[in-house]
């Protein structure tokens, strides 16, 4: 794997150990993880023990030392969320990608995560599906939205296809 | 964009900006909180845009996407000024005509304004509708008035001109005596009182020294720190040059947790800003005083929020707390005197010092001085977020503002404080809120997370969910902590399995007690609270589950059972369509029924069903 962006990314912190945290987000922003060979780069140019950054990248729940899927489904669960059936969308959740959270699907399509609050508690429960926030959900609308994701990613599958062919 | 360096200059730029801003007919503010994008106002803030273009309105019209005013639930919101007409669940299809009418021809488009359900009138201005009308709104005033993103905004309404006040014509140590007599406490949840923390760090010896803003709000349920910061980060940064000026601190830090990313954009462009204009960083306003602020980002770790937690993520490091036997006053980041204040907490200080120490005491009760922004959110007709002045009753703020009751149950308990509150009874409600009352009756202030719970609430699964949020939060730094949450978490899951028994309640107590008294952190000490304020109140509906093996609010899945009331039932078929273990039978148009061994009781039949049919017991 090439670490250039790493480099850029660091240099942009100007190898400030106070910037970790942020330098973490924006490599897994690029790499959709934390590659062992990039925080190898962090070590070194940070001038930080690599297992001290190892502690940071598990320690925060934000950070995922494996690959995460194309498509992001993030579910809130925090308490307004939860009192207004926040755990019957993980349910089905659960059950419509076959993962639990924290996992991603055999076919890298989805990373399911669950997190304590998102701070949209006023329209809850609260999805965040690929950058976008959903509102006032239940579990018929989150299978939809999932559904809807798998109908264009097979749409675009055939349109490769189709273009393929053509080539 | 210009430089001030001086009050003079500060004084002539508001005058041009506020001139500049008059030469406008109309200005359409368009909320851009976090809770109105999940509502779609980019599209309607495009719509507006286009629209204006076409028409040529742009001299004219001036379009602001602003924070958010706290009523999220009716998202998205357009305010027009200065007729004040407040538009709610507004789309991008609703945008021309509102142009057409309101804007062009001065009559309001009666189907996006709010209906008093109760007394069946329309109402123009949002003061008038009911949510907004009990509110002290203070702090969160100018949230619908500027975009965050654009310090002329904040400079047209008056701001930096308390920094300049505390620069020009008080020293640090008057400073520091207003923000004390002003009685203001830390909004983050203890309550501290700000002047003597500034006062302490103050008088601490060590350079240099630094203030922090907390933006970590982790208590699930809590979102007014977002609101501010995303939607008036000036406000916050004033409020900390001010903090800094008193403690003599020349850097800053604004921790904000990485689930906010709007209001850590909407911060970083008011450091960006204020840096170049001169309000930030060497001599500002030519005073000889220094003071730069840099951003700090999350990584999901709630114990984050504990202050010698979040030095320790600044630093790069692990965010597992430390013992505070010495204060973070005297040895904080990096070993140096460090003061850090919650956002609302920032966000007070401008307004004490323009307005003065005596007219924020006169708000508020003897105790517990000003305003409260509170985040009333579950199951409440009127949800988002609230700003009152202390002292209020919970019976006001979720009958009056809140609107009651959601869809038909009665109201049972309100939770406050987070993971480290209660929950305060429906019989307790005439309570007046402030620091002391909430602590009396087992709960607490913490950052202002108000849910309120229903009969469909079942208070022994509430108290699981804190209980198992705090042990996957817990940072396993002691053991009190990390194995007790744990143990009480299994006894939790045995009892809303029916699995409890006469000695579970009793193990229970022990155990919170042990968590509460031997814990190193203040994530730890106050971790049972939730627990022991639902065994304190509803007590009835942990023995249910004991001993009858039932839950009351037929929430437990393990402890009910789902069926279709045969005469409600018109045989429609869309139960049994969605149902994805298909546990459901029946012929159309004929009454359907469940097999209870193949549900899986997830509740898609219930949430489906038109004809309320579905019954859980």
């Amino acid at each position: 794997m090439d670490f250039e962006h790493v480099e850029k990314i660091i240099d942009k912190y100007e190898e400030k150990r106070t910037a970790l945290i942020s330098i973490l987000h924006e490599i897994q922003d690029q790499y959709h993880h934390l590659p062992e060979g990039a925080l190898r780069k962090v070590a070194s140019r940070l001038r930080m023990d690599l297992n001290d950054i190892y502690g940071v990248a598990t320690f925060y729940k934000s950070f995922s030392l494996i690959p995460k899927g194309k498509h992001s489904v993030t579910l809130c669960l925090g308490t307004a969320c939860h009192v207004r059936g926040g755990p019957k969308i993980l349910r089905e959740m659960k059950r419509q990608l076959n993962i639990e959270p924290g996992q991603t699907t055999a076919d890298k399509q989805f990373s399911l995560n669950v997190v304590n609050c998102l701070g949209v508690c006023a329209i809850g429960p609260v999805m965040f599906v690929d950058g976008k926030f959903y509102g006032e959900m239940n579990s018929i609308k989150a299978k939809r939205i999932i559904e809807k994701i798998n109908k264009n990613n097979n749409k675009s599958n055939k349109n490769k296809k189709r273009n393929g062919v053509k080539s | 964009m210009r430089k001030v360096k001086s009050i003079s200059d500060l004084e002539r730029w508001r005058e041009d900006v506020i001139k500049k801003e008059k030469e406008y007919e109309t200005i359409v503010s368009v909320c851009g909180g976090t809770g109105c994008q999940a509502y779609d106002c980019q599209k309607v803030k495009a719509a507006f845009q286009n629209e204006m273009k076409k028409k040529g309105m742009r001299e004219r019209v001036v379009l602001k996407v602003t924070g958010c005013p706290g009523f999220c639930e009716r998202g998205p919101l357009v305010t027009i000024l200065p007729q004040n007409i407040f538009y709610q669940r507004v789309k991008a299809q609703d945008v021309a005509e509102i142009i057409s009418e309101t804007i062009q021809n001065g009559r309001k488009v009666e189907r996006l304004l709010f209906e008093d359900s109760a007394a069946h009138h329309k109402i123009t201005s949002s003061q008038d509708i009911p949510f907004y009308r009990a509110q002290m709104r203070l702090l969160l005033s100018h949230n619908d008035l500027i975009d965050p993103t654009r310090i002329e905004n904040y400079i047209a309404i008056g701001g930096y001109r308390s920094l300049a006040k505390a620069l020009f014509q008080m020293r640090p140590e008057e400073v520091i005596a207003e923000i004390k007599i002003s009685g203001l406490r830390g909004r983050g949840g203890a309550g501290y009182p700000t002047g003597k923390k500034w006062e302490n760090c103050h008088h601490a010896k060590g350079e240099p020294k630094y203030v922090i803003c907390n933006c970590d709000e982790g208590d699930p349920g809590a979102f007014m720190d977002r609101s501010l910061l995303e939607g008036n980060p000036h406000a916050i940064l004033e409020g900390m040059l001010i903090g800094a000026y008193a403690i003599g601190a020349s850097q800053g830090f604004i921790y904000v947790r990485h689930e906010y990313p709007l209001a850590h954009k909407n911060a970083g462009v008011a450091i960006t800003q204020a840096r170049k204009v001169g309000l930030l960083d060497k001599n500002i306003l030519g005073s000889g005083f220094s003071f730069d602020v840099e951003m700090a980002k999350g990584g999901g770790a709630f114990v984050c929020g504990e202050s010698t937690a979040l030095i320790a993520s600044i630093e790069g490091k692990v965010g597992e707390p430390r013992s505070k036997q010495i204060h973070m006053v005297e040895q904080g980041l990096w070993g140096k005197p460090t003061n850090l204040n919650n956002v609302e907490t920032w966000a007070n200080v401008p307004l004490i010092i323009n307005k003065g120490s005596q007219w924020f005491s006169s708000i508020g009760t003897e105790k517990s001085k000003g305003t409260k922004i509170f985040s009333l959110v579950g199951k409440v007709k009127n949800t988002g977020l609230v700003e009152v002045p202390m002292g209020i009753t919970l019976k006001e703020i979720i009958f009056d503002i809140g609107g009651g009751q959601q869809d038909g149950k009665r109201i049972k308990a309100v939770q406050t404080g987070g993971p480290s509150g209660g929950c305060i009874p429906a019989s307790l409600f005439d309570l007046p809120v402030d620091f002391e009352s909430l602590s009396q009756v087992g709960s607490m202030m913490g950052s202002g997370g108000m849910i309120v719970m229903d009969e469909g609430t079942c208070m022994v699964d509430v108290a699981k969910y804190f209980v198992h949020f705090l042990q996957e939060e817990s940072c396993g730094k002691c053991l009190p902590c990390r194995e007790g949450l744990k143990r009480m978490g299994q006894i939790l899951d045995n009892i809303t399995e029916g699995k409890g028994d006469e000695e579970s309640l009793s193990l229970l107590e022990e155990l919170a007690e042990v968590v509460a008294d031997t814990s190193l952190c203040g994530l730890g000490k106050t971790a049972p609270n939730p627990v022991l304020s639902a065994l304190r109140y509803f007590r009835s509906e942990f023995e249910a589950h004991i001993y009858q093996k039932r839950c009351p609010a037929a929430v437990c899945t393990h402890l009910i059972q789902y069926s279709i009331s045969e005469t409600d039932c018109t045989g429609c078929g869309a139960c049994a369509k969605i149902c994805p273990t298909q546990a459901i039978k029946g012929e159309k148009k004929q009454s359907h029924f469940i097999l209870a061994e193949v549900c899986s009781k997830c509740g898609s039949c219930k949430d489906v069903c038109k004809a309320s049919a579905v019954l859980v017991q």
